[in-house]
């Protein structure tokens, strides 16, 4: 087929021979397109990377300035090689895109990871009509329905009504979820002050240079912190941090703990299912939406994306690339 | 439903048993009759319901979700009747009360039972299919206890928990009498015979605490390595209760049947083998049962040990001193299984102290001490009542996993599995999660993290370089032990920094007090 010529896996990611780049690359290459600033996406040590502004400016916090070569702000189609690629929003953190790649008549579309939920922190995911869609397949499972974030939000908020000595520490990853989590508590009228651990200050910092209005926040790194609601990398609740806490509620925001097993294995006392993945009524239905005459599968649950598909009697195939985990969940 | 399922979830994650008190008791209060008493009855397990089976579920699954898309949930998920909660098609929500899902398991037909199941699971959201699931399958595993049930209960109002202990046993879903009771109505009249009395429990003490009393004053009794009862019999009805008010007859016939009396006495439940009583190993195999087989009912025969009378041929005693009461006790023929728990002759502390130090049974674990004038008073007073347990047993062990704990100790390791020389190997022979300062808690958790070998999950595997001393109460032998043994109320009485790990104890040590 010609989508096949146009990309194809190799064990460096997805690779186009008539661009010469390869998108999201797991080791450093020549020329990277990056979807967005995850780290299992965006490496360092790429000759030229190509992404959106906000993705290059996330990578280049979390990295240091001289995490590539060069690198070019993606901003409106561009013509590499023979082909012509494109960015547009995909709705999962600040910057992601999906990237769309054309060559003759056809288009190949990757997605990332994207979300179809509206998030107060980044641009909505916007349909590109296609012939190849790739899609990831984190909750590619008919189980997986995120209940509406506003209801778990108010789960939180009744928490910290039932137990109000208790200080309720969420975890959730420092790019885009921490941030969610934020917005999502100041969308639903909490105007208290959050205290935020200090590996998510630099992140929450530059999400409000974009305009995203997070509130007051204060340190949690003090020996006495008086905020109640405490956001933190999931990490740092095996560190001795957590040790200033008196008898805290311990959360987790993430669209694992809509499964039961996943969360008693996390020990949290308050699963909170907030994602920034599709789920599937929302994968599914995207790809009802673009009805793309082929669909690739990048990682996680490729069985149930394809079975669907399958029974859609739209042609798909898993990419079987490794190493994308999911820094985002 | 959706009360109900929300109070599931987060009790089902919540660890502190303060926490899932308060957030019950907060239920209860806030939750009209009838739900809350029939969410009460599904907590505690005293609702009876039609169980629905497994393969019921999946049936009705495979009606509406692709099968191949079904099984590779289920493999995700791991529990059957979570994936179909989470899979089933989304219907009009309308939230039923948790009383229909109630009517709907008790009174629907086995023929019209798995339409009736799908109706309901098309007017639920995902959280309430989960519970309704549950109570579908008998399979809540929440872990409330009755008593938790009547802690919260207490906290709601006037009633207090020996109040509300006296009246359960007569109470019935959805409990609207009680609740009603609770809210400042009339107490409910106990129906039920042969209910259940608040117990009088002891205090511990030492012979620095002994030293100041008057040793005439009191009567001693061998403290006996059983388990706590009450046996009721009153009017044909014999029960058996826990010191908690559990009724456990069912797992006791031969206790029951033996119980030719008529009154509520109170003494020690033991595995009794002609004369000589079994140690607290063989008992365990015959307690939490819904029944017992021929087989253990020969080879584990129960039998009571008596030392209190509340209640006898319809005269409540529990007025009288203990003296009183005890001489009508030694007046009684029980009859086979049953006996009197003897007095024991002392003139001076030291004297009991003796008779502490070198009991004539193994299965004795101390002397009891009762003032001669005391009542029978519910509950655990400071003064007419003490137990004085034998020391506990020690053994130096290695650390050899940790865990962090939950709740205030939170971001501590303070779980911790240890183990002792069996050759050239550490083997795991127990857990001790208590026992230590808040101090040792933070010296502990510095040692955790700076000597982590491995994680496995929350888990860390220890370098085995620290020795603790570990103090318990009584070792029984276990196939589910690695070790062979399985020590009861074990505890880390001292944390041994001096100790080098190749100097702790030897299984072979903890096997010769068996």
């Amino acid at each position: 087929m010609q989508a096949d010529r146009i990309l194809h896996p190799t064990e460096a990611g997805l690779y186009c021979p008539e661009g010469g780049f390869h998108i999201d690359p797991l080791r450093p290459v020549e020329r990277a397109l990056i979807t967005h600033g995850h780290s299992d996406h965006a490496r360092a040590g790429h000759g030229a990377v190509l992404a959106t502004a906000q993705t290059l400016d996330i990578m280049r916090l979390r990295m240091g300035p001289d995490f590539a070569g060069t690198t070019q702000i993606a901003d409106g189609p561009l013509r590499i090689g023979g082909v012509t690629v494109d960015f547009r929003p995909a709705g999962h953190v600040l910057g992601s895109s999906q990237i769309s790649v054309t060559s003759g008549d056809c288009r190949i579309v990757v997605s990332g990871d994207y979300s179809r939920a509206p998030n107060p922190t980044c641009a909505p995911f916007e349909p590109v009509a296609c012939d190849v869609f790739v899609t990831e397949a984190t909750f590619g499972l008919p189980v997986f329905r995120f209940p509406g974030p506003a209801t778990q939000v108010a789960k939180l908020i009744a928490s910290m009504a039932e137990f109000p000595d208790r200080p309720h520490l969420i975890g959730a990853y420092a790019l885009g979820k921490a941030q969610h989590v934020i917005a999502l508590m100041r969308e639903a009228g909490y105007d208290a002050p959050i205290a935020i651990h200090g590996a998510l200050q630099a992140m929450c910092d530059y999400y409000r240079t974009q305009g995203v209005d997070l509130g007051v926040l204060v340190p949690a790194t003090a020996d006495q912190v008086t905020a109640q609601l405490v956001i933190a990398p999931p990490s740092a609740f095996a560190s001795p941090w957590v040790q200033r806490f008196r008898d805290p509620v311990i959360g987790f925001a993430s669209g694992w703990m809509a499964v039961r097993a996943r969360a008693r294995q996390r020990g949290v006392e308050l699963p909170l299912v907030i994602s920034d993945h599709v789920d599937w009524p929302a994968l599914t239905a995207t790809l009802t939406e673009l009805s793309p005459s082929e669909v690739w599968v990048t990682h996680g649950a490729e069985e149930g994306v394809i079975r669907w598909c399958e029974l859609a009697q739209i042609p798909a195939r898993p990419l079987r690339l490794v190493g994308y985990e999911d820094e985002a969940e | 439903m959706k009360a109900f399922a929300a109070l599931l979830e987060r009790l089902a994650f919540t660890p502190s048993r303060n926490a899932k008190l308060q957030l019950l008791q907060h239920y209860l209060e806030r939750i009209p009759d009838p739900d809350r008493g029939w969410a009460l009855a599904a907590l505690t397990g005293d609702l009876q319901l039609r169980t629905v089976t497994p393969s019921l579920l999946r049936g009705l699954a495979a009606e509406r979700v692709d099968d191949q898309l079904l099984s590779l949930s289920y493999d995700f998920v791991g529990d059957l009747a979570e994936t179909i909660a989470l899979i089933w098609p989304d219907g009009a929500q309308n939230d039923p009360p948790l009383s229909q899902a109630v009517a709907l398991l008790q009174g629907t037909g086995k023929a019209a039972l798995p339409a009736a199941i799908a109706a309901m699971l098309d007017r639920l959201g995902p959280s309430e299919r989960l519970a309704f699931l549950k109570l579908a399958t008998g399979n809540l595993r929440i872990g409330v206890s009755a008593r938790m049930a009547r802690l919260a209960l207490a906290g709601m109002g006037a009633p207090t928990v020996p109040e509300l202990e006296e009246i359960w046993h007569g109470l019935t879903p959805p409990y609207a009498p009680l609740f009603g009771w609770i809210a400042g109505g009339v107490k409910p009249e106990s129906a039920a015979l042969a209910p259940f009395r608040p117990v009088m429990l002891s205090t511990p003490t030492d012979l620095a605490e002994l030293s100041a009393l008057e040793p005439t004053d009191f009567h001693a009794e061998w403290k006996w390595d059983g388990i706590r009862v009450q046996a009721v019999s009153d009017g044909g009805v014999r029960r058996l209760y826990s010191r908690t008010g559990e009724d456990i007859s069912t797992a006791f016939p031969d206790v029951i049947a033996a119980m030719e009396f008529d009154g509520t006495v109170d003494g020690e439940l033991l595995v009794r083998r002609d004369a000589e009583v079994a140690p607290f190993g063989d008992l365990q195999k015959r307690l939490n049962r819904k029944s017992v087989g021929k087989g253990l009912l020969t080879s584990h025969p129960a039998g009571l040990r008596l030392y209190d009378l509340l209640i006898w041929q319809g005269r409540d005693l529990r007025g009288l001193p203990l003296e009183e009461r005890r001489a009508i006790l030694d007046s009684a023929d029980f009859g086979p299984r049953i006996d009197v728990s003897p007095l024991l002759d002392f003139a001076n502390w030291d004297d009991l102290a003796a008779l502490r130090a070198d009991p004539p049974a193994a299965v004795i674990e101390g002397v009891m001490i009762k003032r001669r004038d005391s009542p029978y008073i519910a509950g655990r007073p400071r003064g007419p009542w003490f137990k004085w347990k034998r020391d506990p047993m020690v053994v130096d062990a290695v650390l050899l996993y940790a865990q962090r704990g939950h709740g205030k100790r939170s971001g501590f390791h303070s779980d911790f599995t240890f183990g002792l020389w069996d050759g050239a190997d550490l083997v795991p022979v127990g857990k001790a999660y208590f026992g230590f300062t808040d101090a040792e808690l933070r010296e502990l958790d510095r040692f955790v993290r700076a000597n982590t070998v491995e994680r496995f999950g929350p888990v860390r595997q220890l370098a085995p370089k620290l020795v603790v001393e570990v103090a318990f109460e009584g070792l029984n032998r276990s196939t589910r032990h690695k070790s062979g043994v399985a020590m009861r109320f074990p505890r880390i009485s001292r944390i041994r920094w001096d100790k080098p790990a190749a100097e702790a104890d030897h299984l072979s040590t903890l096997e010769a007090m068996l």
